[in-house]
């Protein structure tokens, strides 16, 4: 399938900008700065300073720092919250653009609901779950369920932004319907299960508007540090003033506000809700729902990876490729069993059944549909399907499926059987076995077709450290070809679901991170047990309200992008924590002089940056603090650039780039500044 | 600077080195392997204990129970020294007829050496009877040294226990306080100090209970001589990384520190549990390089103060540089000649790195860059090796820190040693980083514009300044040292440092105790190519920057207030 990114909104969009600006001042309410404690200290610094300079305005006081000085820093500072601000409304501006465009397809649509047996018009907001509609071609859904009856192909894209309609049918893995979709052709009976506001829709608008953010353990974490720096710089600034009377200098209110403002972890604490708000925004915009902010960042701590082979690792259909006979069977016997035991499948290797052997083997379908065959479908217990006919049952199924099947009806199993089985399973294909009543016909050699770019993302996953299991039905043999030559690392052969569950409970058990996709109702309580559950799209209504992820492209790769996005987030967390705390250097050796140097000229040597005055060095400081935060949001909003490299690599480069960085950028921007203020004064 | 100097400094280093891994493993046998080391009448003994005692030691404590136990028996031995302090006079073993303390005095005294720092504001021989000495100082010594090294334990425990089954928070259990101190005091604490009290009297320390000397000098002048039990108490004093001298002289007293031998084996002492503690964290982490780094970090902040000081002491007074001064030697006011500025230099550096307190030299005449390095020292966070115990908690508090800012960079929830570091360790690790500024900034601001304060100081400007920050580090660091010049004998000064020391303990200690308490609980992921590497070069420089940043930047803006503004301003020949 292919992936239909939703079109980029760009960063520059001047609609978003426009009401972005509009929003950081009503941001500026001090309840909502108050959510954010470091920016709320630069408003109380800043509502300290413009305090001041009214007095000074006024009744200047004496020994005051000049009017235009402190009219700067408070314009600086109320800068520096209103681009904090700023960042936040961008990021949450994105979100709204699109929750806006969901919101036109939540128009009151007709429904025609079902009772007893006539159909009724109400509206689809008075639906409620377990009520069944009729929708037809034309129609819009009028709410999420499961289609009950008749198939149907729908335009999705309102929801998945994939233009090609898809099908939707009774039964099966297919059923779940979207309300708001369009059905095209046909005519289904839906059952609905979801009550109104609580729909897909309503979640999916939710989520992207960012309504129902909660913060997250690092985020909190992440938060607490930041406070307590401030805290501790809170103290370092306030305490300085005695000691510096002492001394004999006076400091100013402005001065000390000043120092305390570029102290703070200002550029950290005013980007960090936007880096958050932009990760969700990131994955939606790879057209993944996630459900909480948890998961994404439970997707950045992968350690392992339940894959399922079929249509993951290998392309969906299996093909038949081969017929071994049992001996005292003809092949023509077999080609018969097997293609009328197939041809009511409409499993992708049922299908192919049917076709190899009436390309092979001069059988036509319609002579396979025999009167009065009554179809036994595939169930992930028996591991078997095929039809009954006049009493004779023909099935197909896994080899140790159809042995137990032939045993427990008297029948007996050839010698060679194993050694056939093997020799398929060595050359990475899946046996079928066919009998007949008692009789073991023989075995159809299923070839599996590995994905062409999937080795590469192996390897990519391998580099980020986290270990790719490759979950199968097939026998340990077959799988242990196929995962080599797929370059996982691990894979669970013969899986049912309750041992995909187990394996998933004991690699938890070790404290590991489990990470699976799944699609079908048997998936759901995996996709529930582990920390990061993708459920597909065309999946089950089970299995996307078990997992804590939707992809509505339905493409189980997309896992990987799952967890780049949710490192990204952490890492761009991390780089800016690091950036803002080694920025602290450079501003101390700015403002430090400043403050001292009019009373101790001695003290000069350690004004490194040789900046101008005292009051443009303190300015320079406070602009630099301000404007980094506006520099920085596109980095927010985009993330660090994930390489998958291993954490020691990743470690050094991000160190050098954001610590080294973070001591040596303030240190030129600030002499930057100054030269600029003194070229303009 | 002379190649001796430097060679000085080199050969402690590797005598350090060299005992880290040999008394690591002591450490880790005393503490973690049911068949203790020792001769079989420790272990007969240590069961005695427990049964007189009616402590099982089976039975681990919860970090809460620990902790209560902890503030229990610190809360008693408070209360037992100032009593034993304020009623020397009518208790034996006093042949000076020496009255009892006052009370401002005797509470800071016995916060002082309940809390291990040892921060004296009286003169020994002049106030303390021999049994206050004895039974009220050296049992604290021991006391206040075990329980530091059980907090240590406590914390590494929590780290690097793999629990079974995740246990709910503060129900792991992480080990047994009396335990933990019975063990630290039998088989480390007595019998050393035992050894070592041995050779220092071989040295020519002394060890009497007999009255002070009257003697004539040789000058005629008439001249008491103060004796006392001097060794025994010398040598848990270094060891369990106290400082409080039997002297007000310290360790620049004769008979305290009489020869070069006695010199090295007291700085070598100072470092011996905080260095080989690494080693037995390594050991408990499974990963002997964990404890490494550790040592690592301390030891590169170590050397690089240690050099500084000595090479600003030896560079000599800037004052006078300009005058026809000879300057060779370095800077020897306040230094015993017979140690000079190398030893001194290095001994000041190690007091201050570690929590000990004991000096050699006198801080308050180290030129302005030499007493910058020693407050630094201190206010780093007494994590450069520091006190025993506490140096190493104190790290782990940074590692944490580091894994925690630099952790988030490499995409995964920070995590270390396999668990993951969330909100409520954090919580408490700011709670213990916020103690240091409160209190020495805090109290320093206050001193700083209270006459009463000032009134006790010395010298003016810049000068006082650093004597008043020296003094609020001390306390608050637990460190003990004094620069002096800082009368600190009168009741705001007592007090107000003795609440600083008591805050800067047990602040600390509880939030150590609660993260070790939670860690405990939780789930240990095995490795893999994706986490964060923390025993490697790269995390022991991120460790060393967290330090320097977190640590140090607190206190830069009144450093250069300090001492730095008075290297500028001796440098135009201003003296204060």
């Amino acid at each position: 399938m292919t992936i239909h990114p939703r079109p980029e909104i760009s960063l520059l969009n001047k609609a978003i900008l426009r009401q972005a600006a509009a929003d950081s001042f009503n941001k500026l309410a001090p309840q909502r700065v108050m959510r954010n404690p470091v920016m709320f200290v630069v408003e109380v610094g800043a509502l300290l300073t413009t305090l001041l300079w009214l007095r000074d305005l006024v009744a200047p006081a004496a020994g005051a720092e000049p009017l235009w000085f402190t009219g700067q820093v408070t314009l600086w500072l109320w800068f520096t919250v209103l681009f904090a601000n700023f960042a936040e409304a961008v990021a949450e501006g994105r979100g709204k653009a699109q929750a806006a465009s969901l919101k036109k397809m939540r128009r009151e649509i007709p429904a025609r609901k079902l009772v007893n047996g006539g159909e009724v018009q109400v509206p689809a907001s008075s639906l409620r779950q377990g009520d069944t509609v009729v929708v037809e071609a034309g129609d819009y859904i009028p709410g999420d369920g499961d289609v009950i009856e008749g198939i149907a192909s729908v335009d999705e894209s309102a929801v998945t932004g994939e233009s090609a309609p898809v099908i939707r049918e009774a039964g099966g893995d297919r059923s779940a319907v979207t309300g708001g979709t369009k059905v095209l052709s046909d005519r289904i009976v839906v059952r609905i299960t979801a009550d109104p506001g609580d729909s897909f829709l309503d979640k999916m608008i939710a989520l992207v508007e960012g309504a129902v953010r909660h913060k997250t353990k690092n985020e909190i974490a992440l938060h607490i540090l930041l406070v307590g720096l401030t805290i501790v710089f809170l103290v370092a600034c306030v305490t300085l003033v005695p000691v510096a009377a002492y001394s004999r200098i006076t400091l100013s209110t402005t001065v000390i506000a000043a120092l305390l403002v570029c102290l703070i972890p200002t550029t950290i604490g005013g980007l960090l809700s936007a880096i958050g708000i932009a990760g969700m925004d990131r994955l939606i915009r790879k057209n993944v729902l996630a459900m909480s902010g948890r998961a994404v960042e439970a997707a950045g701590d992968v350690d392992s990876l339940l894959l399922d082979k079929t249509g993951t690792i290998t392309l969906g259909n299996r093909l038949a490729s081969e017929l071994l006979p049992a001996a005292g069977v003809t092949l023509g016997e077999l080609a018969m069993a097997a293609g009328v035991a197939s041809v009511a499948d409409e499993t992708p290797e049922g299908r192919s059944i049917v076709a190899f052997v009436t390309k092979n083997f001069g059988l036509t379908e319609p002579s396979l549909h025999l009167e009065g065959a009554h179809f036994i479908p595939f169930s992930a217990h028996t591991r078997l399907s095929g039809c009954d006919l006049e009493g004779l049952s023909i099935r197909k199924g896994a080899v140790d499926a159809i042995c137990q099947q032939v045993q427990s009806l008297g029948g007996e199993v050839p010698a060679d059987l194993e050694e056939v089985v093997h020799r398929i399973g060595d050359a990475g294909g899946t046996p079928l076995a066919v009998s007949q009543g008692s009789r073991f016909l023989g075995v159809i050699h299923l070839k599996d077709v590995i994905k062409a770019d999937i080795r590469e993302r192996f390897v990519r996953f391998r580099a980020m450290g986290i270990k790719t299991v490759m979950v199968t039905g097939d026998n340990p043999r077959t799988a242990a070809t196929i995962a080599r030559e797929a370059g996982v690392d691990d894979f669970l052969a013969e899986a049912t679901p309750e041992r995909k569950m187990r394996l998933i409970m004991e690699e938890q058990a070790q404290g590991k991170i489990v990470a699976m996709t799944g699609d079908g109702t048997n998936d759901a309580p995996a996709l529930a047990q582990a920390d990061v559950g993708l459920a597909m799209n065309t999946g089950t209504q089970a299995a996307k309200e078990a997992g804590n992820m939707i992809d509505l492209d339905s493409d189980p790769t997309k896992l990987l992008e799952v967890v780049e996005v949710g490192k990204q987030l952490l890492m761009t967390r991390g780089a800016l924590t690091t950036f803002s705390i080694a920025n602290d250097v450079a501003k101390y050796f700015a403002i430090l002089p400043a403050m001292f140097v009019m009373v101790y000229p001695e003290i000069a040597p350690i004004n490194l940056m040789g900046l101008t005055s005292p009051r443009s060095a303190i300015l320079s400081a406070v602009i630099f603090n301000a404007l980094i935060i506006v520099l920085l949001i596109p980095l927010a909003l985009k993330g660090v650039r994930y390489r998958p490299l291993g954490a020691a690599a990743l470690l050094r480069r991000l160190v050098l780039v954001y610590g080294l960085g973070g001591l040596v950028a303030p240190f030129v921007g600030i002499k930057a500044i100054d030269l600029l203020l003194q070229a303009l004064t | 600077m002379t190649v001796s100097g430097w060679l000085h400094i080199v050969i402690y280093g590797l005598v350090v080195l060299a005992v880290t891994k040999p008394l690591g493993i002591y450490l880790y046998r005393v503490f973690e392997d049911p068949k203790r080391p020792g001769p079989r009448v420790f272990r007969s003994l240590e069961a005695l204990s427990y049964r007189l005692g009616g402590v099982n030691p089976e039975k681990e404590q919860t970090w809460p129970e620990y902790a209560l136990a902890l503030l229990l028996f610190s809360l008693a031995g408070v209360a037992a020294t100032y009593a034993l302090l304020r009623l020397q006079y009518c208790l034996p073993f006093n042949p000076q007829k020496l009255n009892p303390m006052p009370p401002d005095l005797a509470f800071n005294t016995a916060a002082s050496f309940v809390t291990n720092t040892n921060w004296q504001a009286y003169g020994g021989e002049v106030t303390l009877s021999y049994f206050s000495q004895m039974a009220a100082l050296a049992w604290q010594n021991f006391v206040s040294a075990a329980a530091g090294l059980a907090v240590a334990l406590v914390l590494a425990r929590g780290l690097t226990r793999r629990p079974v089954a995740p246990a709910g928070e503060g129900k792991a259990t992480v080990g047994n306080f009396w335990v933990d101190m019975l063990r630290a005091l039998m088989y480390l604490f007595l019998p050393v100090c035992l050894a070592v009290a041995l050779f220092l009297v071989s040295q020519g320390v002394i060890q009497t209970l007999s009255p002070y000397l009257e003697i004539t000098t040789l000058e005629g002048g008439a001249q008491t001589l103060p004796l006392g039990p001097v060794a025994s108490q010398e040598a848990i004093k270094i060891f369990g990384i106290n400082g409080g001298g039997f002297f007000n002289a310290n360790s620049a007293h004769p008979f305290e520190n009489p020869t070069p031998l006695t010199n090295l084996l007291q700085m070598a002492l100072i470092f011996a549990i905080p260095a080989a503690l690494t080693y037995t964290y390594g050991r408990l982490a499974g990963d002997q390089r964990q404890g490494w780094v550790i040592f690592g970090a301390m030891a590169f902040m170590f050397l690089v103060g240690a050099a500084v000081t000595y090479w600003a002491e030896a560079r000599g007074n800037p004052a006078l540089a300009g005058l026809p001064v000879n300057q060779l030697p370095g800077n020897l006011e306040g230094k015993e000649i017979r140690f000079g500025v190398a030893a001194s230099s290095l001994f000041a550096a190690i007091t201050t790195a570690a929590s000990c307190g004991a000096v050699n030299a006198m801080h308050d005449s180290f030129t302005p860059l030499g007493g910058l390095m020693l407050l630094l020292n201190i206010q780093l966070g007494e994590v450069i090796f520091g006190g025993v115990g506490a140096g190493l908690y104190g790290m782990l508090i940074f590692v944490l820190l580091a894994v925690f800012i630099a952790g988030l960079m490499v995409g995964r929830t920070p995590e270390y040693l396999g668990k993951k570091i969330e909100g409520r360790e954090i919580k408490l690790a700011m709670l213990y980083l916020l103690v240091f500024p409160l209190i020495i900034l805090g109290l320093s601001a206050w001193a700083a514009a209270a006459p009463y304060a000032l009134a006790a100081l010395n010298n003016a400007g810049p000068h006082g300044l650093s004597e008043i920050l020296y003094a609020c580090s001390s306390a608050g660091g637990n460190n003990g040292s004094a620069f002096a010049g800082l009368n600190a004998n009168t009741p705001w000064w007592n007090i107000s440092l003795g609440i600083a020391m008591l805050f800067g303990r047990f602040w600390m200690m509880i939030p150590v105790l609660g993260i070790a308490g939670s860690m405990a609980a939780r789930k240990t992921a095995p490795p893999s190519l994706g986490t964060f590497p923390t025993n490697g070069l790269l995390f022991m420089v991120l460790l060393v920057g967290v330090v320097l940043i977190v640590g140090a930047l607190t206190f830069l803006p009144v450093l250069s207030l300090g001492p730095l503004l008075e290297e500028f301003l001796a440098r135009q020949g201003r003296l204060f």
